[in-house]
């Protein structure tokens, strides 16, 4: 067993949370784990990804080869076009629905979204607006990996635990509020996915 | 099971301060960062008082790293790689002295230049200074070569260089931790003259630094970070430095059919080398950063067509190596991407945040610089180097820390009047104050703005070495106090900075300009963090 995740949005969106997420539930389901960040830029705003990789063996590359990842988690919708040529064929998209405009020449949403619903597996999916819905804008990352969490290879209570493990010092009331937004977004896609 | 799943960059700090590390020291860079953070932030090391306070530059935190050396414990210091060359001096006179508590000079290289100016290979530093140099290719090895380079450097009375590059710096996978040890004990150099370098003296060490060379190379030759792997087919082997090895094995997950010499100590182990060529009929060299292992086996002038990498188009000469390369290089069939990315999809470059005090004083300088012929600002290194693109275009370069002041003298030697130099608090205290003791000297009409945001915000919010005594530090060197001004970039301010700025471009001499407002990403994080 392999998993091979690409990680992508804008920087300041969360992305590396969920990264973190993701990690601490993949090893403490005894898996072994490989994962990638883009440091370095404080400024908001620019694009940013990470690697994800899991498996039941041990694992060599810390970098997804092009055309191999089984799935795409993009917390932007033009961003998870960007990394398109690391998908396998037939490989999984999850992204945010609501772009992040902060350039001028940010293409025609119609056109994002036609792109994006070419591919034979993909989820456009509001995590944005149902985190807004829950009084809980800042867990829109976490809504995202509610919905992706069916196409990983870690149980749901291990991602929860993983949540209480990352967002813990930040206090119970954030790490509640975030395993509620977890499982409002894997109810986005558990039904899809089964 | 305790969770250990540290970057490489946590790896390496969680390895030294096990291996009873005393201090740390270094300047920020992408991506070396992370190695001291982990050691500011690690419980045990605030426990036993280590240590482990960012410097004011490279070469600083190198000189007291041997101080601590000196005196008999054992030191890290930490920098990117072009940070090497500000240490480049008591790096290379460190090897002659030698050290008495181990040292390691960890250094992040970082290929494909990620977030740098160039992409230098600190493998090829180690060679000159002819010292030992570590290049771990996963997070365990990153671990390892704490306690082992340690125990190097202390056997042979070298520093010993540590070479990471930014792929394995931040990632991060599972690692064991080993026995701790204590700290050494303070203990003076049994040799009073060790560290004395006259002329005399240093050609003596030398003689011996170079009599250690076939040490180095036997320590490489049974290092664990150097070993070789047979494989039946011979037609091909593989010499795989550092983080390469994975991307190699990611192609066999169940063995490579072919001899591989894996590399993480250097000097090159020749008896290795040695069994891999003559064992092969061609040889491909992968390794990040520059064709260094490559040109050696090559040799000159003789080219015998066995050897192939970076030189002969089998691997791109630039840029950072990853499966897909390396596995095109060899032969192998790798995965071509099923999708290509849609035409529609735009840049998204990094942008000054919503809001950031650097962009009001570039919107100030812009306006009172209408009038003069473009062309005369003089930049450095920053978030405020964005100021290079749309929508500001407001300065002209960015070269190495410290180069807009004295570009700016240079080009006011030649002529051009007044000058601007643009640079950062961090910058200014890291190596803007030399220079402007030239520009002093020379009283030439530079106008140096510091856009002092309070903090190093480039690479994640440090403290600022000469924060809250910048207008000082610039009376101190001798700026006319009445030329020494201090103005808050903020909208509601702009007129009265527009004006202050005219002021002193009017005035026939040096001028320093301190914009003052703090980074509001700092700022966020402290409120946070109080919060
Ligand atoms: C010799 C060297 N050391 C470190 C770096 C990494 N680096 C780039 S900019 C910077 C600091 C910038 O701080 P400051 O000048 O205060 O500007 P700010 O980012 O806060 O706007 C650092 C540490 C480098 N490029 N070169
Ligand atoms: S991190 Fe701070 S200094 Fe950098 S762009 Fe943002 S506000 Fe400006």
């Amino acid at each position: 067993m392999k998993t091979d995740v690409v990680l992508a949005g804008v920087g300041g969106q969360g992305v590396l949370s969920i990264a973190a997420i993701i990690a601490v539930a993949a090893v403490d389901s005894g898996l072994h784990l490989k994962q990638t960040e883009v440091h370095g830029m404080s400024q908001r705003g620019g694009a940013v990804q990470s690697h994800l990789r899991m498996a039941d063996r041990p694992i060599h590359s810390d970098l997804i080869a092009d055309g191999t990842a089984d799935l795409l988690i993009s917390m932007e919708p033009m961003e998870a076009l960007r990394y398109l040529p690391s998908l396998a064929a037939g490989g999984a998209v999850v992204t945010e629905r609501a772009p992040l405009v902060n350039i001028p020449d940010y293409p025609p949403l119609d056109a994002v979204y036609a792109a994006l619903e070419a591919l034979p597996r993909v989820w456009i999916v509001d995590a944005e607006a149902i985190a807004r819905d829950m009084r809980a804008s800042r867990a829109a990352n976490v809504v995202l990996l509610g919905a992706a969490s069916p196409f990983l290879p870690v149980a749901a209570g291990a991602l929860e635990a993983a949540i209480g493990v990352v967002f813990g010092r930040k206090g119970e009331a954030v790490v509640e509020q975030n395993i509620a937004a977890f499982r409002r977004g894997r109810a986005v896609t558990a039904a899809a996915s089964d | 099971m305790e969770r250990f799943v540290p970057l490489g960059n946590e790896a390496l700090a969680q390895g030294a301060l096990d291996a009873g590390l005393s201090g740390c020291y270094g300047y920020p860079g992408t991506p070396s960062t992370e190695i001291m953070e982990a050691v500011q932030r690690s419980p045990e090391a605030a426990a036993r008082g280590v240590h482990r306070s960012w410097c004011a530059n490279e070469k600083t935190a190198l000189e007291a790293a041997l101080g601590m050396s000196y005196a008999g414990k054992r030191a890290l210091v930490t920098m990117k790689h072009v940070g090497l060359n500000v240490a480049a001096d008591p790096f290379m006179n460190a090897a002659i002295t030698g050290v008495n508590g181990g040292l390691l000079v960890a250094v992040a290289d970082d290929p494909s230049m990620h977030s740098s100016q160039n992409e230098q290979d600190s493998r090829a530093y180690g060679r000159f200074a002819l010292i030992p140099t570590l290049e771990p290719g996963n997070q365990q090895e990153a671990y390892d070569a704490a306690a082992y380079g340690f125990e190097l450097s202390e056997k042979y009375a070298v520093p010993v260089l540590v070479r990471l590059t930014t792929r394995l710096s931040h990632s991060r996978s599972a690692v064991a931790r080993r026995e701790i040890q204590p700290e050494r004990p303070l203990k003076l150099p049994a040799n009073p003259q060790q560290f004395v370098l006259l002329p005399a003296i240093s050609r003596r060490y030398y003689a011996g630094l170079l009599a250690k060379q076939a040490d180095f190379e036997a320590e490489a030759e049974r290092s664990p970070f150097n070993r070789y792997e047979d494989g039946p087919d011979r037609r091909l082997g593989i010499l795989a430095c550092g983080i390469t090895y994975n991307y190699l094995m990611e192609h066999f997950p169940d063995g490579c059919p072919h001899p591989v010499l894996k590399i993480g100590q250097y000097p090159l182990p020749r008896a290795l080398v040695a069994r891999l060529v003559d064992a092969c009929e061609r040889v491909v060299v992968l390794e990040e950063g520059a064709p260094l292992v490559e040109e050696l086996l090559r040799g000159f002038p003789v080219e015998t067509g066995r050897v192939h990498g970076r030189l002969d188009g089998t691997l791109p000469r630039a840029g950072e190596l990853n499966p897909t390369l390396v596995g095109r290089a060899l032969g192998v069939e790798v995965p071509a991407s099923a999708y290509a990315v849609p035409e529609i999809v735009a840049n998204r470059p990094p942008q000054l945040c919503q809001g950031c005090p650097h962009g009001d004083t570039y919107r100030a300088l812009n306006e009172a610089l209408d009038g003069y012929a473009r062309g005369r600002v003089f930049s450095d290194i920053g978030c405020y180097t964005l100021g290079a693109l749309p929508p500001y275009n407001a300065i002209q370069s960015c070269v190495d820390m410290g180069a807009s002041i004295t570009m700016a003298k240079g080009a006011t030697d030649a002529g051009l009047r007044p000058a601007v130099a643009v640079i950062g608090d961090s910058t200014f205290s890291h190596s803007g104050l030399t220079g402007l003791l030239d520009v002093v000297n020379a009283g030439a009409p530079v106008k140096v703005i510091v856009l002092d945001n309070e903090t190093t915000a480039m690479t994640g919010g440090q403290p600022s070495p000469a924060h809250g005594h910048i207008e000082q530090v610039a009376i101190g060197l001798g700026v006319p106090a009445e030329h020494v001004r201090t103005i808050t970039p903020l909208p509601r301010q702009h007129a009265q900075n527009v004006a202050v700025i005219r002021e002193e471009l009017a005035y026939e001499g040096v001028s320093v300009i301190v914009a003052r407002r703090e980074c509001i990403e700092t700022a966020r994080r402290r409120r946070r963090a109080g919060a």
